[in-house]
Order: C-alpha cells, then sequence, then structure tokens
C-alpha cells in the first residue's frame, strides 16, 4: 500500500488521457479502503495540492474518503469544508467523475445534509446544479441527484431555479425509485409556481408508473394528483389502463377523504365543500394540503362562473351572485375581474348597468404568433415522433422480443385488428 | 276550480312532483263514470287508489262506498278490509267492520279451497293432462278472486307444463299476464306477452290487441315510454272494452298521446300518431288529448299546456300514470321549449313566457338548464332578454382541437417513453425494493 503522498504524486501525474486515467483509477481503486480510511483525518490538506478541475477522480477519492466518516464531519462543521466541496462540484470535469459515479453522489449526499443541518438549504443550490449536469450522460437521464437538487430548491423556496432543471424531459431512468421523489417533489415545485397543467404531468407519471407494491410516496403524490385536478378541470380523471393493478385497487383506500372531496367538488356547491373542508381541517393539516386545499376551494367558484359564460351572453351582477352562491354582487365582480385578468374568461364589465357581458375567444388563429406557436410545436412532434419510431424499431430488432413473437406465433397467430395502432381518442 | 287545482296551474308544471304527496281536488271527476269502464279486481284497486289520492272528502267517500259494496259482492276478504279500513266509520252503520261476515266469507272459502285441492289431487294421481291444467288454472281462479295473488300466479305458472294447444298456451299467458299486472311484476309481464305472441297460430285480433295494450302498459311502468307509445299506438281498435279488467280504451288513448308527445319527434309524431288511423278510433274518445296533440304538432305550445293542466288532477288518479306524470309533463314541456327556438336566430323572451304562459324569470332559468344539458344550442342576453342562436365558429373549433389534439398527444408519447424505460429497468434489476 503507498502513502497517502505517493498516492497524490500519482494523481497529479496520471490525471493527463484517458490511458492515464484508467490506470490511475485502477491504482486509486487498490488504495481505496483501508488505506485511505486511515489517513482520513490527515487528508485534508492534501487536498490543497491538487486541483479540482485537473484531478478530479483523484480529488474525488480523497474527498469521499474523508466526508466518509461522520468524525471528519463533525470536527469541520460548517466553514471551509463546505466551500471546498462546493467549490469542487463546480470545477470539476464531468468525464473524470463520471469514472466513479457512487463516490461522486456520496459526496453530493453530504453535501445536502450539511446545508440542511446548518439550515441554509440555499447554499447547496448552485454546486448541487452544476452536479446534476455534470453526471448526468445526457440531458433526458434522470440521476438520483434530481431528487435531493429539487428537495433544496423547495426547502429554499427558489422554485425558478429547480425549473431549470425541471424543464428538460426526462426518458431514461437508471433507478425507478428517483422516480417517484422526483415527479413528488419536481409537482411541489410547480405548484408553488402556480404552473398547474404541467405539475399534473408530473404526478400523472408518479401514480401511473409501474410498481409492484405501494409506496408512501405514490400515495402522498396521488393525495395532490386529486387536488391538483380540481383546480385545473374541475374533475379526477379516472385511472388509464396502464396504470399498475396495485395503484388501482389500493391507492384510493389510502386517500379515502381525498376522494370524498373531489365527490363534494362535482356537486357544485359551495357551502358544501366549504363545511367539508372545515371538518376535515385537521387531516389535510397533516398532510400539509391545506394551502392546496383552499385554492381547490376557490377554484369552485371560477368554475362555475365559466360555465354560465357558456350559457349567457350577458347577465347581471346579482344573477351571477345568486347563480354562483356568493354573497353581494360586489363580490362577483371581483371574482369576474380577476378572473378576466388572469386571461380565465374573456368578459367586459359594465358597472352602469351592474352587467357583465361574455365575449368570445377573441382568438382568431390569424395572427403571425399563433403561426409560429402551431409552426414550433409541428417540428416538436416530428421529433418526439421520430424518436418513437426509432425505439420500436430497436425493440423490434431485439433479441428477447423476436424469441416472444417466435413463440408466440407458434402458439396463436395476430390479426393486426387484434392491436390497436393509435387510441381512438386521436380520430 | 279548487284551490289545489289553481295552485298547480300557477306553480307551472314544477309542482307537478311535489303534488305527489299532496292530495288533489278533482271535483270534476264522475266517479262512477269512471269505475263502470272497468271490471274486476282493477275495479276495486283503482276506486281505492282515488280515495286515497283525492283531495276531496265528499269523492273519497264516494269512491270508498263502491269500492265496500264492489268488494262485498265479489266476496273479496282481502279489498274488503282495506275499505272498511279506510272508510272508518265515516258512512254510517251499513259500512262498519262486519267481522262476521268476514269470517264467513272465508270458512266458505277454505271449504271450497279444499275442494278443489281434492279434485286436483285426483286429476294428478289419474295424469290426465287437460283435466291437471283445468284444475290448476281453477285454483289459479279462486286465488285471485280472493286476493291471494302470489298462490294465483303460481298456479297459473304451474298449467304451463300440461298446456298441449297453443290456445292453452296463450290462456296461460294472459292469466299470468293479469296476475303480473296486479302484482306489479312488469318483467313478467314483458315475458308472457312475447312468449304469447310467438305461438305458432294466428291469434285472434282482440288479444293481440290485448297483448299489445299490456305490452305498453309494462314499458310506461318500466319508464320505457318510447317503446310504450309505440306499443299503445299499435294496439288495435278491436280492444273495445274486452280488456276491462286491465285496461279502457280511453287509458290507451290517454298513455299513448303522452308518450308519444314526450318521446317521439316530429316525423314520427305526424306519422304514427295523427296519421295513424287506427289510433284516431281511440283519440276520439278523450277529444281534450286529441286537441292538445293536435296543438302540439301545430306549434300552439301555450293552448298545448293549457289542456295538459286541465287535464293533469285527473290524471294523478290513474293507478299507473300517477308516477310518471311528472316526468312526462316534463319532457313534454322541454321538447316544447326546444321546437319553439329552433326556427329563430333571436327570440324575445318576453313573447315566449307569453306564449308558455310562464314569467320571464322561470323561462331564463328554464332555458339555461336546457342550454347547460346542451338541448338547445343558444345563449341569453339577460340584459336585454333575448336569447340569441349560436353556431359554433368551426374554423377556430378546429384549430383549438388541433392544438389541443398535438399538446395531449406529446404529453401521452412522452409519459408512454418514460414508462417503457422504467419497465425496462425493472426487468434487469427485479424487485428495486
Amino acid at each position: 500500500m503507498e502513502s497517502v503522498e505517493a498516492l497524490v504524486a500519482h494523481i497529479q501525474g496520471l490525471s493527463g488521457s484517458a490511458d492515464e486515467l484508467a490506470q490511475l483509477h485502477g491504482l486509486l481503486k487498490q488504495a481505496d479502503g483501508d488505506a485511505l480510511r486511515a489517513h482520513s483525518a490527515g487528508l485534508l490538506p492534501f487536498l490543497s495540492h491538487l486541483h479540482p478541475g485537473a484531478h478530479s477522480l483523484g480529488y474525488l477519492y480523497l474527498l469521499d474518503s474523508f466526508v466518509s466518516s461522520s468524525a471528519n464531519l463533525r470536527a469541520h462543521a460548517g466553514g471551509d469544508l463546505l466551500v471546498t466541496v462546493a467549490d469542487f462540484l463546480t470545477s470539476c470535469s464531468a468525464d473524470q467523475i463520471r469514472m466513479a459515479p457512487d463516490k461522486f453522489l456520496n459526496v453530493c449526499r453530504v453535501l445536502k445534509n450539511e446545508v440542511m443541518q446548518l439550515n441554509a438549504p440555499i447554499r447547496g443550490i448552485a454546486p448541487l446544479r452544476a452536479a446534476v449536469r455534470k453526471i448526468q450522460t445526457s440531458s433526458e437521464q434522470l440521476t438520483p441527484l434530481h431528487a435531493e437538487y429539487l428537495m433544496l430548491c423547495l426547502l429554499a423556496k427558489q422554485y425558478k431555479a429547480g425549473l431549470s432543471v425541471l424543464e428538460d424531459d426526462i426518458f431514461e431512468v437508471d433507478q425507478p425509485k428517483d422516480l417517484f421523489l422526483y415527479c413528488y417533489y419536481g409537482a411541489m415545485i410547480y405548484i408553488g409556481l402556480k404552473k398547474f397543467r404541467k405539475a399534473l404531468e408530473l404526478l400523472h407519471n408518479a401514480v401511473t408508473a409501474p410498481m409492484s407494491s405501494l409506496n408512501a410516496i405514490t400515495v402522498e403524490a396521488y393525495k395532490k394528483y386529486v387536488l391538483v385536478s380540481l383546480i385545473q378541470s374541475g374533475q379526477v380523471p379516472s385511472f388509464p389502463k396502464y396504470t399498475s393493478s396495485t395503484a388501482q385497487r389500493n391507492l384510493k383506500n389510502h386517500t379515502q377523504i381525498y376522494v370524498d372531496l373531489s365527490t363534494c367538488y362535482g356537486t357544485g356547491s359551495y357551502s358544501d365543500l366549504e363545511t367539508f373542508i372545515q371538518s376535515n381541517a385537521e387531516a389535510f393539516q397533516t398532510d400539509n394540503n391545506f394551502g392546496l386545499v383552499k385554492q381547490v376551494l376557490s377554484s369552485m367558484y371560477k368554475r362555475n362562473i365559466q360555465r354560465l359564460t357558456q350559457t349567457y351572453l350577458t347577465l347581471s351582477l346579482e344573477d351571477i351572485a345568486s347563480s354562483v352562491q356568493l354573497n353581494t354582487p360586489k363580490e362577483a365582480e371581483m371574482h369576474v375581474l380577476r378572473m378576466i385578468e388572469d386571461g380565465e374568461i374573456h368578459a367586459t364589465i359594465n358597472q352602469k348597468d351592474g352587467m357583465v357581458s361574455f365575449n368570445e375567444d377573441p382568438e382568431q388563429y390569424k395572427s403571425s404568433e399563433m403561426v409560429e406557436h402551431i409552426d414550433s410545436s409541428i417540428q416538436r412532434l416530428m421529433a418526439l415522433s421520430k424518436k418513437l419510431t426509432s425505439i420500436d424499431q430497436n425493440i423490434s430488432c431485439d433479441h428477447a422480443f423476436l424469441m416472444k413473437v417466435q413463440s408466440g406465433r407458434e402458439r396463436a397467430r395476430f390479426d393486426y385488428d387484434d392491436f390497436d395502432s393509435v387510441p381512438h381518442k386521436y380520430f | 276550480v279548487s284551490a289545489a287545482a289553481a295552485a298547480a296551474v300557477t306553480n307551472g308544471l314544477g309542482g307537478g312532483e311535489q303534488a305527489a304527496a299532496a292530495p288533489v281536488s278533482a271535483d270534476q271527476l264522475d266517479v262512477e263514470a269512471y269505475a263502470a269502464q272497468y271490471s274486476g279486481r282493477t275495479r276495486v284497486a283503482r276506486l281505492l287508489f282515488i280515495a286515497e289520492r283525492c283531495g276531496v272528502e265528499a269523492i273519497q267517500l264516494e269512491a270508498l262506498r263502491m269500492a265496500h259494496d264492489e268488494a262485498r259482492a265479489r266476496e273479496d276478504t282481502v279489498l274488503y278490509l282495506d275499505a272498511v279500513l279506510k272508510i272508518n266509520s265515516r258512512l254510517g252503520p251499513r259500512y262498519r267492520h262486519d267481522q262476521a261476515w268476514v269470517d264467513s266469507v272465508n270458512r266458505r272459502a277454505e271449504q271450497r279451497k279444499e275442494k278443489l285441492e281434492t279434485e286436483l289431487n285426483g286429476y294428478r294421481t289419474n295424469l290426465i293432462k287437460e283435466s291437471i291444467r283445468m284444475g290448476y288454472n281453477d285454483i289459479g281462479d279462486f286465488f285471485y278472486a280472493h286476493g291471494h295473488l302470489s298462490e294465483a300466479f303460481k298456479s297459473y305458472i304451474r298449467t304451463r307444463d300440461y298446456c298441449t294447444t297453443s290456445k292453452h298456451i296463450v290462456q296461460m299467458c294472459m292469466h299470468v299476464i293479469l296476475v303480473s299486472i296486479e302484482l306489479g311484476q312488469f318483467a313478467h309481464v314483458t315475458n308472457y306477452v312475447s312468449k304469447a305472441e310467438q305461438t305458432p297460430d294466428t291469434l285472434d285480433a282482440v288479444i293481440v290487441a290485448k297483448l299489445r295494450a299490456a305490452a305498453g302498459l309494462a314499458n310506461l311502468e318500466t319508464k320505457k315510454y318510447k317503446l310504450a307509445a309505440r306499443k299503445f299506438l299499435e294496439t288495435g281498435p278491436e280492444l273495445g272494452s274486452n280488456y276491462s279488467e286491465v285496461i279502457a280504451p280511453q287509458d290507451v288513448a290517454v298513455y299513448g298521446a303522452l308518450c308519444a308527445l314526450a318521446s317521439f319527434d316530429r316525423s314520427e309524431l305526424k306519422s304514427k300518431v295523427i296519421d295513424n288511423i287506427n289510433f284516431r278510433n281511440f283519440l276520439e274518445l278523450v277529444p281534450e288529448v286529441r286537441e292538445l296533440v293536435n296543438d302540439f304538432y301545430a306549434s300552439r305550445y301555450g293552448s298545448c299546456l293549457e289542456h295538459l293542466e286541465k287535464l293533469k288532477p285527473n290524471l294523478l288518479l290513474d293507478i299507473h300514470l300517477r308516477e310518471h306524470l311528472g316526468t312526462l309533463y316534463n319532457d313534454i314541456r322541454h321538447k316544447a321549449i326546444i321546437q319553439y327556438t329552433l326556427p329563430f336566430i333571436s327570440v324575445d323572451l318576453n313573447t315566449m313566457a307569453s306564449a308558455f304562459k310562464s314569467s320571464v324569470s322561470m323561462l331564463e332559468k328554464e332555458l339555461a338548464a336546457l342550454i347547460t344539458e346542451n338541448k338547445i344550442q343558444a345563449r341569453i342576453d339577460s340584459h336585454n332578454k333575448i336569447l340569441y342562436a349560436r353556431h359554433a365558429d368551426q374554423r377556430n373549433a378546429t384549430f383549438q382541437r388541433a392544438l389541443q389534439t398535438g399538446n395531449e398527444f406529446e404529453r401521452d408519447i412522452k409519459a408512454m417513453l418514460l414508462r417503457a424505460n422504467l419497465i425496462k429497468h425493472d426487468f434487469n434489476q427485479k424487485n428495486w425494493l
């Protein structure tokens, strides 16, 4: 076993090309374990000899064995250690650290724990964001770091920071369990930004992901799913048929009051909903969903007013107030005004007569912005479609698939009609 | 016109549902003439029904008195006891509970029953099909006459195994239908009507008419108004008063016309009701109904609805129609409103309200409900009280739908690719928990 100094010399020397790195990696793996751990307390000063960018791999190994011991952490709590780690994460070289991903993840996790202990989650945001980008092999890949990063953003209430990571679509998932946390935290960030449609997408993925047994994250995700669907569209869609049977059978049992809430919402009566919420307030509080529940309540007014736009061309404010169960025409005016500002309905308020006229959607689909919007949508969808066909082709050439089809063909003949190529709703 | 009937008119047809519980006045109803149309048990049953639902004491007592006399004459103790209970000593000494008479009737009934049963057992040991069949029939008749309906039903069903000719089968079916109607088991009625209609021999026209009427009644009670209308309209005039133990020809006219109005569209109404020569014979018996059908077709909705209101108190006393009257009336009124608005681009709500003889605000509420149910394509200008027809802009709607489909497609495909990936990794790692 070489001494630490010798190891450091190796690192400095062998961090050039890919071959050297491979050799270095071998050496480091040998040294890892007892040797480094025995000297872990004294590793810190050696780090200053190394450059985090150029010598990332070596740096990583040393750093990892240092932070793995909690005694070291306690001794150096706060202060420099955090800065060192943060610095490393931002400046390390992506290729080198990808050779030892577990250690990298470990270091990041330690950083996260440290900032949480110090109650300063915001300090962890920038380094972790850099870390996420470095360890991803492609922007479509989900790493365990995503969930940690999003959690920090939530705790620090820096929702916009979380957006940059959320905007990439995820298609590759190594560990299914990362997905649940990612979807859950991501949805919470979108909810904080009031982008309910995107939140719904993430929660939908969490709820319909294939799973063999129920986990707590999915249950919580389902509760939020019910609430957000009520806010967004006024009803909770039933489980699509690709939902796992475990979810379909068991989710509703664990979330009974949310199911009751949605049936109560369906009746359309504001006062009933209000009493229901009051009587179950503690349950909602313990789930930390009370804020969302209050938004569900206010969305009830919006939905009722929107229904009115379908039947009336003009309506007096008193009539609006009475049919939506508001107390005074003034309140009705306020609600309508807010909805017009948010762009949820198109209307004009005539204060002299106390009338509201509902107009048609003025969008004529003729402007150049609309044309651009349509064009970009088409491009996006074509790219997606191409991706889909390529994946389909890959699977068709896959060995395991061909074996299954062969054995299937011997047993039964499949007709084209047996398989629906496109779901009917697209017709 | 009494207070309750007047209240029913001003309430509009919405009052129909509440009136179901409260007694209704009908001092125009001539109880004797009404009862004379029917015979058998249904006469008594209908009289008791009228007594229960009618609010006017005089008519109640009249109906109960007639029910009592009838029940006594038929020696039907079950109905007799029912009548006496309801009379409650209001009609004097002759109409009090006569337990001695009840006991003697029951004793005689027991004796007759034993005699019939011994006869039947004798036939059974002899294994002569025809006599067994007649034995069961007689027992069935006996039970029916004394009000034990479920036993009657069972006995009639038993004759099925011993029927040899199609005439026997038809006879059995008619008996079963009669008892099922009284028991209120209309699924059986439909069953046995189709059984009877399937016999290979051609049936007597009267029997065909009876079967149709029974089928119509069954459909009416099971709320299949369109089918009921069709059956009633196909009933031939040969029915006459031959089926008075179930239904009178006036009833066929009323039920048929109301169900048709509530469920047929204009072309069907014209071809099957107005131009239907056979049905015209029935309609002649109830000229008010004939008037109102013609009014509806000619778009004189105001007078049509007036006729309906006038008929309502009497119809509420009809044993079969009562529960369905509210729904039928509502359907007819909604149909009238929808047809009224169809040809116009804009309708002034004031003129419409006077045509339908209701207030503008009530009419507005009804229209709003119909628009929400998507039965009328229009929107209401509440400020000026005008209804504007609204035709969706196809071009905008198409753009909107296309963009929305694109978004949904994108969302679904992404989710699908993600799931496919998850499954792939799941297979590689088996149980990740």
